[in-house]
């Protein structure tokens, strides 16, 4: 799955959609396959504040659990439910259906802490390596 | 790098996602533990155990040795019974869960966990050097390639490659025969609940009959599976893993071994301490429980109930085939009843739980 141009990812595999002042996020292709069948999420609380990088939600596959980070410093405003009740939307649709929650960011400068979508596939041809 | 069973490079080959495992690089998953743990209910399972420790011992006092180490009373065993048993140290502590199998009077194998082979052998020497036992304790290990061939066509898939008829063989019993022309031990037992077999042969082989099982197994859907399948089917079935849900500072009389326990034995190592904590009641005991939503309760979670801690889950995960999020937990005794309800601790958040009776999946016979 190629990874979406209009995004930004992090080093942690989160990637993050700007649409005026409201922020997706979700995890990248890359990692819904290293974790393979994802059987739970769980989201931060509606209002939560949070800094750049800060784990802030949780993944299951059967095997692991994985902290997801903020990909930048915000406010929770929206929880994707849809993956709370069917985890494996992640797995399907980790860019689009398999969001995890929408937030209002901080300080768009952030933005320059993270990889553009051709920045990221370089990091992750060099961890093949 | 890790030790490496005689199929490592098969586990590449396969596209194995590998971990270690016990000290050895192991295969977790091949394509994910889900499709693999349900390859193995409905068709067929190809586990590398060759990890595991085989112990032979054989002698005119191979008898005396095996009943000074393991609790259950193994005098009356027949020739190809395969005896699921416990060795426990001098406080009654599970130092290992085992099979041990017999091949004649004086000759039996015990076959051991990865993880605590050397301690088990240490352990057997030196009962046999306290109690002057005349037998010979032989490690075969590393010239033993094991593979477990499990699911509903696994007699079916086997017999194309054995020249005995494995129809005969009744559950926990093995026999001998030519696998592919190759000597070999086929014992129709398991970790996963489906029926199937445990096979033995000379490592060397290893590579040859992985690919011939393939060969003859692909029409029924065999598939290879790693330890996470391995971990999930071993948990619907209500089997313990040594290290998660057994330890040394567990008895048998507080999980599920009671029944390989034989106090009217006339001796084995942790005996008194087993009369002593039957006499004055366990403290704890394990029980399973499923989840009452989504989340996934894991080893080492605290439980609770009325805000105090009353137990540690063991295992933990979500189940393939009940669709539900099962676990074993040690529960504080006269606690760990059937219907209860405890809260376990997940990061921040308590999410209940119900004790149910294990096993969680029984097949259908």
């Amino acid at each position: 799955m190629e990874n979406p141009r209009e995004l930004r990812y992090t080093k942690e595999h989160e990637w993050v959609k700007i649409e005026g002042d409201t922020a997706t996020m979700g995890i990248s292709d890359y990692a819904q396959h290293a974790l393979t069948d994802i059987v739970y999420v769980e989201l931060p609380k509606e209002g939560r504040e949070f800094k750049q990088f800060e784990s802030i939600a949780v993944v299951e596959s059967v095997k692991s659990v994985s902290d997801v980070y903020a990909p930048l410093s915000g406010k929770v405003t929206e929880l994707n439910k849809a993956v709370t009740e069917k985890p494996e939307l992640v797995n399907k649709e980790p860019f689009t259906a398999g969001w995890l929650f929408r937030f209002k960011a901080k300080d768009l400068n952030e933005l320059n802490n993270l990889m553009t979508a051709e920045q990221y596939d370089a990091y992750l041809a060099s961890l093949k390596h | 790098m890790g030790k490496r069973t005689p199929l490592y490079d098969a586990h590449v080959r396969y596209g194995a996602h590998i971990v270690d495992f016990a000290g050895f690089d192991m295969p977790v998953y091949y394509t994910t533990v889900i499709d693999e743990h349900h390859a193995t209910r409905n068709q067929a399972g190809l586990f590398d155990t060759s990890h595991m420790g085989e112990i032979r011992v054989k002698g005119r006092q191979a008898l005396d040795l095996i009943q000074e180490v393991v609790s259950r009373d193994c005098s009356k065993l027949v020739d190809g019974q395969v005896a699921l048993c416990v060795m426990c140290n001098d406080q009654g502590g599970i130092m290992d869960d085992c099979t041990v199998n017999r091949f004649g009077p004086q000759d039996y194998m015990m076959v051991v966990n990865a993880g605590t082979k050397d301690k088990d052998l240490n352990q057997i020497l030196s009962v046999q050097a306290a109690r002057n036992l005349d037998c010979q304790v032989i490690d075969e290990t590393d010239d033993t390639a094991k593979l477990d061939l499990q699911g509903p066509f696994a007699e079916v898939i086997l017999q194309k490659m054995v020249d005995i008829n494995l129809n005969v063989i009744k559950y926990y019993r093995f026999a001998l025969g030519k696998l592919d022309g190759v000597d070999a031990m086929l014992s129709r037992s398991g970790y996963t609940g489906e029926d199937g077999f445990e096979i033995y042969f000379p490592a060397q082989y290893a590579e040859r009959m992985w690919e011939k099982l393939f060969e003859l197994g692909r029409e029924h859907g065999l598939k290879p599976c790693g330890l996470g399948a391995r971990d999930t089917l071993r948990t619907e079935s209500g089997y313990m893993l040594y290290g998660n849900d057994i330890d040394e500072c567990t008895t048998p009389l507080e999980c599920v071994y009671g029944w390989v326990v034989h106090l009217d034995k006339k001796s084995f190592v942790g005996k008194a301490a087993l009369v002593r904590q039957k006499h004055e009641g366990i403290k704890k005991k394990l029980v399973g429980f499923e989840m009452l939503d989504k989340a996934v309760a894991r080893h080492n979670y605290l439980l609770y109930m009325a805000n105090r801690e009353v137990g540690k889950v063991t295992s933990g995960c979500p189940s393939p085939t009940l669709g539900k999020n099962i676990g074993m937990a040690y529960v504080s005794e006269g606690l760990a009843e059937v219907g209860n309800t405890v809260d376990v601790r997940i990061r921040a958040e308590f999410h209940k739980a119900r004790m149910v009776p294990m096993p969680f999946y029984k097949r259908k016979k």
